[in-house]
């Protein structure tokens, strides 16, 4: 067959995601998206019209070399294709499923300017279960061994990765986790439906085949303090502790029963397992046919609402003080959650919960806002209409506006130099601190942000680390 | 995973067991506490650690079986295992030599002051110790706190043992006696935290409660175990677990501890249910 020629490639439309049934999944914690199969997958690749000067590599923060590995798709190669992402994504099976894609290298595409861009994510999430399914997770070559110890802390997206690179360099590496499970938000934040923790574990599994040490229970601060670490043997140490501190809106009535951050719900319901109560042993609130109310609109409080509605709740909204338009959220959940049934009530801002006199919350007192000037994010800022407050029943809340830092590195590590939000200062080329071997990146430097910047954040410290160790650097 | 060392009941439902735990052994100071989960399904307690021996690498806490999970934990033994022990959280006890100092525990409660009366007696404080139970058989330490308090005072609520009432009798009593009392420490059923807060509140008498929110991950990260001092919102495990009696709103920690009553029950039958039919298959498969 010759190949096709640009006009054939821009007539193919984009490839649907085969996905669940809404009324189904609603009711139930599977993935949402089933997957392309390998047919959809050619056909998707083929839409790429292979351009010399790839502009989506642009929107990639971690430079995949997309072009490159659509071609391989194309081709049928999708082993090939796997393993050159892996070239610059340590985690692409996570990425093509939870990456803002039509913010990155999808935004940048030059089939959006006329059609649908090409479905850079979905592909990725393809060609890595591909691998995974038919040949497992294939591990690098690893280099000799340095002799050089790294402790990495905390096993997000960016300590994954970080310790990744590491292994692969010859350095021994020990990761070390506060919570029983390794993975960070991808575990106890983002849901089964979205990811499938066995996708996380996988992951994880490959790590410890080349030979990272994974240390859960570990509290850095109290169980070892970084300095510690360094006595007990370890040359560097690179933090990556993530945001990890909920914040809460500071309104009257927060703290009635039934009101919950969005970690403490999701950590419940994804991390303890209480969707599986009492086979699990961790209970949440009991949703079923109660009126739920999450306020933000980013991917957290995505995942909250539809976590809320698989777990029967009668009325789910998302409550959100801007429009529909400034909403941060990953579009493909936007639309799902649409789909599920999720009511989204924008330019409203809450300001008071209500509750009975035993504590638990009964409703919640609310006020339209309009949009004025553009604020220092740039997005128009919401402002109060008067008058214009009215109260709704609602029987659980939950507050999902975003993550400050966790004190207790700060607590323990004083030397170390923060900003005044709590994040470790780095020199972002290296990612190095204010303290001699200790490196830091992901949430923690940048406030929450996402799984491919952290990811590239671990990649870039493993890096400079290296060099660091091997003294080609100094520091 | 973290073998038990030993294990032993001290009273009905209370059950003392030292696990290896050797880095925390090491860390840990009073009033800190570690998170437990026994096993996969298991949900995250925390618990006070009620003592430590660095040498052998151990810790000791104590258990009153009350939900399903303390009572799954009671039913561990010596040789068994926990799958997951985190820790030392919260922060220490703020400990100096006060001058006279009173440590009151009620009921399982007096596990969990037994570390700081320690610590303020080896600070220098002359220690009072006022153990409170429901009746004789429910009286715990004793002997261990014999050894370490200067002043003793067993009390129990229907006068099997002891002095008969409540802590907070015994203490209106010391109070009256005319001592000057510098510090009061009261760890144990909210209602007794809260009666013994009003207690020394007209005296200004500077009282420390140990919280006990519903808590996860005992790490600050989910804001679950949020409870109201001086107006203001903390979360317990990384802001306390010690905060000043005199601000604390007892009200809102109790509505709040109420949150899983439904469901503790439900786990708790359901658990009570399978043990049922566990044990009649036993006895069918017996006969
Ligand atoms: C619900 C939710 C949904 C999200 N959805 C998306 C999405 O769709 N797309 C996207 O790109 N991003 C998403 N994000 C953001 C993304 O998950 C984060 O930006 C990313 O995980 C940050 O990675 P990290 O490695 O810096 O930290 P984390 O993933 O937060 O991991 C940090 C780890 O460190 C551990 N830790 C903390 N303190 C200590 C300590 N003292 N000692 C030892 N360990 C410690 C924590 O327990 C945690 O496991 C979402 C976030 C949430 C909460
Ligand atoms: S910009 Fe679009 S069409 Fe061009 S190489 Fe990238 S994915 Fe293919
Ligand atoms: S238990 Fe989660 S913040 Fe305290």
């Amino acid at each position: 067959m010759p190949p096709l020629t640009k006009k054939e490639r821009m007539q193919i439309s984009r490839q649907p995601m085969p996905e669940q049934e809404p009324l189904a999944r609603s009711r139930n914690f599977l993935e949402v998206n089933l997957g392309f199969t390998e047919e959809l997958a050619r056909m998707e690749a083929n839409r790429c019209l292979q351009c010399p000067k790839p502009v989506c590599v642009e929107g990639c923060p971690v430079g995949v070399k997309i072009r490159d590995f659509i071609q391989l798709v194309s081709e049928g190669d999708f082993l090939g294709a796997a393993a050159k992402i892996k070239e610059d994504n340590a985690l692409p099976a996570v990425c093509g499923r939870v990456c803002p894609q039509e913010e990155q290298c999808e935004a940048k595409c030059v089939v959006g300017v006329k059609h649908d861009p090409v479905a850079i994510g979905r592909l990725e999430r393809f060609v890595s279960d591909y691998e995974r399914e038919k040949v497992g997770i294939r591990t690098p070559h690893v280099k000799p061994k340095t002799g050089k110890k790294v402790a990495v802390v905390g096993s997000g997206p960016a300590g994954l990765s970080c310790a990744g690179d590491l292994i692969q360099l010859g350095h021994d590496v020990t990761v070390f986790e506060a919570l029983h499970e390794i993975g960070g938000v991808l575990i106890y934040g983002i849901p089964e439906f979205r990811l499938p923790k066995n996708i996380v574990k996988a992951e994880v599994d490959a790590l410890k085949n080349l030979g990272v040490e994974f240390q859960t229970n570990a509290v850095i601060g109290f169980t070892d303090t970084v300095d510690e670490l360094f006595e007990n043997g370890y040359h560097a140490v690179f933090i990556a502790v993530g945001a990890g501190l909920p914040y809460f809106m500071s309104i009257p009535g927060e703290n009635f029963n039934g009101v919950y951050s969005a970690n403490e719900f999701l950590t419940r319901v994804n991390l303890m397992k209480a969707y599986k109560f009492p086979e699990y042993d961790t209970p949440v609130f009991d949703c079923k046919n109660k009126n739920v109310a999450v306020f933000g609109g980013g991917n957290t409080a995505m995942d909250a609402v539809r976590t809320a509605k698989r777990l029967g709740a009668k009325n789910a909204y998302i409550m959100y003080r801007r429009s529909e338009k400034e909403m941060p959220a990953r579009l493909e959940e936007v639309h799902h959650a649409k789909q599920e049934g999720i009511e989204f009530v924008f330019l409203t801002n809450p300001l008071e919960f209500l509750g009975d006199e035993d504590g638990w919350l009964r409703g919640v007192k609310l006020q339209k806002m309009e949009l004025g000037e553009p604020d220092a994010s740039g997005r128009r800022r919401p402002v109060p209409i008067p008058n214009s407050e009215y109260i709704i029943d609602l029987d659980m809340a939950v507050v999902a506006i975003g993550n400050g830092s966790n004190p207790i590195i700060q607590k323990t590590t004083p030397d170390l130099s923060y900003n005044k939000r709590g994040n470790i200062i780095v020199n972002e080329e290296n990612m190095k601190t204010s303290k001699k071997g200790v490196f830091a990146g992901g949430d923690i430097v940048s406030g929450g942000a996402t799984v491919i910047l952290a990811m590239g954040a671990g990649r870039t410290a493993a890096k400079a680390i290296d060099n660091y160790l091997t003294n080609t650097e100094a520091w | 995973m973290n073998k038990i060392i030993s294990a032993e009941f001290l009273a009905a439902d209370i059950k003392r067991f030292v696990i290896e735990a050797p880095k925390i052994a090491a860390k840990r100071r009073a009033g800190q506490f570690v998170i437990v989960r026994i096993d996969e399904k298991g949900e995250r307690i925390p618990l006070t650690i009620a003592d430590s021996n660095k040498e052998q690498g151990t810790i000791t806490i104590i258990v009153q079986g009350i939900g399903k999970t303390t009572k799954e934990i009671n039913n561990h033994v010596a040789g068994d295992f926990f799958l997951d022990v985190v820790g030392p959280l919260g922060k220490p006890s703020h400990i100096e030599n006060f001058g006279t100092a009173i440590s009151i525990g009620g009921g399982v409660g007096t596990a969990i002051a037994f570390p700081t009366a320690v610590a303020l007696k080896e600070a220098g404080n002359h220690t009072i110790v006022i153990n409170g139970a429901r009746n004789k058989d429910l009286v715990i330490l004793e002997e261990e706190l014999k050894n370490v308090a200067d002043e003793l005072y067993i009390t129990t609520d229907d006068g099997s043992y002891g002095y008969h009432g409540f802590v907070t009798q015994k203490l209106q009593e010391l109070i009256d006696s005319g001592r000057k009392i510098d510090f009061v420490l009261a760890i144990g059923p909210i209602p007794m935290m809260r009666a013994v807060a009003n207690t020394t509140k007209p005296y200004g008498i500077k009282t420390v409660v140990s919280l006990n929110p519903v808590m996860v991950d005992g790490t600050g990260m989910c804001g679950g175990c949020r409870a109201t001092v001086d107006n203001k919102t903390v979360f317990v495990c990384v802001d306390g677990p010690e905060f000043d009696a005199h601000l604390v709103d007892f009200d809102l920690l109790t509505k709040r501890n109420r949150t899983y009553n439904q469901s503790e029950k439900a786990a708790l039958d359901n658990h009570l249910c399978k043990l049922d039919k566990a044990f009649v298959e036993a006895v069918t498969t017996e006969s």
